[in-house]
């Protein structure tokens, strides 16, 4: 026992709390009922851009996936192959450097990157931007290669006519259910690499038993860009895509 | 981290509100957050602590209130709170569950100095 101290004070009067958590007392002062999006702002712009799309004739592809899992190889073989059918334009998002703005370039389509520097995606206020740089012709395929983050882009409305996400064989057939959100919130999925399957142990059909488990009605590509296999399915799809959205 | 984001989405969106009823001092936000929302709690009152330095929500207190997810069987027709986007249904087992709600994202209210 010490009384000088105060050691013998009881438990409860001990107290860890952080800045601005205190509910003990509960802050004095009008309150002002809101009720308001967070995100509303963003979704806003998103549904400005797409409007503007739509107008257009513009079908916007959001492409969405991990660092690494060939977005940029599939979207320049997906250039090649329709080059002659179709007019494209694409929108690149990196935290940094120019270097898949270059890639797409060397196609011969119009290109812009988004740099968002330590951002994790891109958001509606980016894709109006970039849209405005780039002027899109009429009646055109307009590919948004977001950031590469499974998490974050998952919640970001750009004004997109559909998401696509990807998904590489070199990956964890658990992607999906360890970053559900994306997944829920895709209407296609691609599956690349898979040329590489045979070195692999990489299980298909449970990929997308997963990934129907969180988006039962997911629609699933298997793509190789380096053999070519599934790359016409692909590109037909999107071509078709086009037509229904405008048609 | 798009919970940085998101707390500057806040901060904006209270501090706009806050100067349109002529306060400059932001004491209490409430929040609705779904537990589909694909947002970690404990990352947005972090960003929101950060984010809101300077600002009239500087000190401000944050509380989030958590809205539940409902799921239904398709097969069985039980109904059911949700906890995860990979849960199946607690009755029968069924995989394939609707799931509606606990994706709110909205500020409720703010209490103003």
């Amino acid at each position: 026992m010490c009384d000088s101290c105060g050691c013998s004070q009881p438990d409860d009067a001990v107290t860890i709390s952080r800045p601005g958590t205190n509910e003990e007392k509960p802050a004095e002062g009008r309150v002002i009922q809101v009720q308001e999006d967070i995100l509303g702002k963003n979704n806003h712009l998103a549904q400005h851009n797409r409007e503007h799309l739509e107008k257009k004739r513009i079908l916007a592809l959001n492409l969405l996936s991990s660092p690494g899992s060939g977005k940029t190889t599939l979207l320049e073989e997906t250039i090649k192959h329709l080059k002659d059918a179709v007019h494209m334009a694409v929108i690149e998002g990196d935290q940094q450097t120019l270097n898949d703005a270059e890639r797409i370039e060397s196609t011969g389509v119009d290109v812009v990157q988004v740099n968002t520097g330590a951002g994790c995606h891109l958001d509606a206020d980016m894709i109006h931007h970039a849209i405005h740089e780039i002027e899109p012709k009429e009646d055109s395929i307009l590919f948004i290669e977001n950031v590469g983050n499974l998490v974050c882009p998952a919640m970001f409305d750009l004004g997109e006519a559909m998401k696509v996400v990807i998904i590489s064989v070199t990956e964890g057939e658990d992607k999906p259910i360890k970053y559900p959100y994306m997944f829920r919130e895709a209407d296609l999925c691609v599956i690349t690499k898979t040329d590489l399957l045979p070195y692999l142990d990489f299980d298909l059909e449970q990929c997308k038993k997963y990934a129907t488990s969180v988006k039962p009605d997911l629609e699933f590509f298997e793509v190789s860009a380096k053999d070519g296999n599934g790359l016409d399915d692909w590109c037909s799809w999107v071509v078709e895509s086009h037509k229904k959205a405008f048609q | 981290m798009h919970e940085m984001s998101l707390a500057m989405n806040i901060i904006d969106l209270t501090s706009a509100r806050a100067r349109q009823e002529g306060s400059e001092k932001i004491l209490a936000v409430e929040l609705e957050v779904g537990t589909m929302a694909g947002v970690m709690v404990e990352s947005l009152e972090f960003c929101f602590e950060a984010a809101s330095k300077n600002t009239l929500a500087a000190g401000a207190q944050l509380t989030i209130h958590s809205v539940e997810a409902q799921g239904q069987c398709p097969m069985c027709k039980a109904h059911f709170a949700v906890q995860s986007m990979t849960d199946g249904c607690p009755e029968c087992g069924e995989m394939m569950i609707h799931i509606s709600g606990g994706r709110d994202l909205k500020v409720r209210s703010i209490t103003l100095d």
